[in-house]
């Protein structure tokens, strides 16, 4: 991070898709991770999906890849579909009547949007974190403790130590290990941010969707959440949906691109900041529209 | 042109005093109503003291006056009318807010505010023509021949089917306060932010748990003040109570035998309340109903403190 920093620091004058291209992640890396999202071993399968919010068609037909244990973010502008798309992966929208999805979703191969697909084993496997702090009206300890609840019988140890583990993972241990016992929502709101992330991980899904998680913080605590993502991607297939470009490119290995409903164009996310196949996406990044 | 300051300030001035007046007068009346009902209660409890509480004798041929079948009967029936009441209202708002589907929300919601409007008296005319009878021939029966034999709770369940007294009281009240705690109840339901929901069924919790670890300690404030509203009108409910309770001055420990509330007996009784000590000890009646309301505010208030507590600390 600091040396990033230093470097978009050190040329003020440079242009958007410069300043991208001196953060993107992997741009100095080694070849293996040059090839499209097609070559690695895939997490997710999205084949033709197709959404509706009532009569309105929010995404059409969309097909894509996604790598296991690599970060990948959805980019475009407000009302693309991005966030659409990622409620699709652990079928959240269906809290709503009217909404619904055709096409076919595959995590590890089987079609999750099957009816008969067990929801609440989905969204164990597919976490979520949203675009404001959700902290639960309960303490920290509880928030965390919650969703492990759910799934399985730990005993009083165990849980401590999952609860530490989760919150090590996220960054939060140093900051809350003495306020375990204070209610979740007296954190501040990049704490709060960390909390909700502690708690998606602490169920150990194999996806993490993240709907916007920087875009009610404040710069140091998006700094410290990016980081967690970096890391997190270590273990986790990590999708993110975010409107900040830079961001995209600092976090994520691949990179799609939306635009009414559409995917216009994914890579990886190097490519696609650098030397993007198709002019919407270009224009797009370089801040011609959107 | 220029607003005058000077003139905004006096309009600013008259309306704070104004709202001022309006908040202190709240305090006034309670305390003209406090004073009222102790001087008038003033001669009854003089002459019983604290026997008029534990009392259990109303005579008002001796004079002899107690209050105990009177605030038997309101707890009881008002206990069994939360018992009824809360969950099925529990229930209705649940369906609404979380499981309904949209065709069906408002023609439920719209029902149940019919309910609401449905004046008490129709309430007590529709449970004693109607109900008492029904409950009377296929229902006291049963339950006498059953729950009236278990042990320890088996006395409270014997006894002839009349149809009126304290269990047909209390179910009445339950399908009274239903509306009111049902509407409550789901209005605060819905003011819990969809995200709060959407992030708890996104880590896989079902309906039930969502309900029960997040919408319901989002929203106890609210639910424990509903609850107490609905309360509120079980204990005071007069009208309906009076027509199913059947009016009888004993203490009887049978829920299927007539008895009395306090609300009924001050409807039955002050017209016909001769002489100073039968009117005052109507009046302690009414003293000892509005102690009794403002003890199971205080309880709320209490649970919430506790609950609060329990749920965290706050810095």
């Amino acid at each position: 991070m600091a040396d990033t920093k230093a470097k978009s620091d050190s040329k003020p004058n440079q242009t958007l898709l410069e300043r991208g291209f001196a953060s993107i992640k992997g741009s100095d890396a080694d070849e293996s991770s040059k090839r499209g999202p097609s070559s690695l071993p895939l997490k997710i399968q999205v084949k033709n999906l197709d959404f509706y919010y009532g009569k309105f068609h929010a995404l059409h037909s969309i097909s894509m890849d996604i790598p296991e244990k690599k970060v990948t973010a959805m980019i475009g502008p407000s009302g693309c579909g991005k966030s659409t798309l990622i409620r699709c992966f652990n079928r959240i929208y269906e809290l709503y009547p009217k909404q619904y999805a055709t096409g076919e979703i595959l995590l590890d191969g089987r079609n999750i949007l099957d009816p008969k697909e067990d929801l609440n084993l989905l969204r164990a496997q597919v976490g979520m974190v949203f675009q404001k702090p959700t902290p639960f009206p309960m303490s920290v300890y509880d928030n965390i403790a919650f969703g492990v609840r759910l799934y399985e019988n730990l005993s009083k140890d165990e849980m401590d130590e999952r609860v530490e583990w989760a919150l090590k993972k996220s960054a939060l241990w140093k900051e809350v290990k003495d306020k375990l016992k204070q209610i979740g929502t007296a954190l501040s709101g990049g704490q709060q941010q960390r909390l909700c992330i502690a708690r998606a991980i602490a169920v150990k899904p194999e996806v993490v969707l993240l709907d916007e998680p920087c875009s009610a913080l404040d710069p140091i605590s998006t700094a410290k959440v990016e980081e967690l993502i970096d890391e997190l991607a270590d273990d986790y297939t990590i999708i993110i949906v975010t409107h900040n470009m830079q961001q995209a490119a600092r976090v994520s290995d691949f990179t799609a691109f939306m635009y009414l409903g559409k995917l216009i164009e994914f890579d990886r996310t190097e490519k696609m900041f650098t030397n993007p196949t198709r002019k919407e996406t270009e224009d797009y990044i370089t801040g011609r529209f959107g | 042109m220029i607003r005058s300051g000077t003139k905004g300030r006096i309009l600013d001035v008259i309306f704070s005093s104004a709202t001022k007046i309006c908040a202190i007068s709240v305090f006034l009346i309670i305390v003209a109503i406090m004073v009222a009902l102790f001087a008038g209660a003033w001669p009854a409890l003089k002459k019983f003291g604290l026997s008029f509480i534990f009392s259990a004798e109303w005579n008002p041929v001796t004079e002899q006056f107690g209050a105990l079948v009177a605030i038997y009967g309101t707890v009881v029936t008002s206990i069994i009318a939360m018992l009824i009441g809360v969950p099925v209202s529990f229930g209705i708002a649940i369906f609404i807010t979380e499981l309904c589907p949209s065709w069906l929300k408002q023609p439920i919601a719209t029902a149940i505010e019919l309910l609401a409007a449905i004046p008490s008296i129709i309430y007590g005319m529709w449970g004693l023509f109607v109900f008492a009878p029904f409950f009377a021939d296929h229902i006291e029966p049963w339950i006498s021949s059953t729950l009236g034999n278990l042990p320890i709770i088996g006395p409270l369940f014997s006894g002839p089917p009349l149809g009126i007294g304290v269990l047909t009281a209390g179910i009445i009240l339950g399908i009274m306060v239903i509306p009111f705690m049902a509407s409550v109840f789901r209005d605060l339901f819905e003011v819990v932010p969809p995200v709060l929901k959407e992030s708890a069924y996104g880590i896989g919790a079902t309906t039930w748990e969502v309900i029960k670890k997040i919408v319901l300690p989002y929203t106890k404030v609210g639910v424990v003040g509903a609850i107490m509203l609905g309360l509120g009108r079980a204990l005071g409910e007069t009208m309906a109570v009076t027509f199913v309770i059947g009016n009888a001055d004993r203490l009887e420990t049978s829920l299927l035998m007539p008895g009395n509330t306090i609300s009924s007996s001050l409807a039955n009784q002050f017209t016909e309340a001769v002489g100073e000590i039968y009117t005052s000890s109507l009046i302690a009646l009414g003293l000892i109903l509005f102690f009794l309301t403002f003890l199971v505010l205080a309880l709320a208030k209490y649970l919430l403190i506790r609950l609060t507590l329990k749920e965290g600390v706050r810095t």
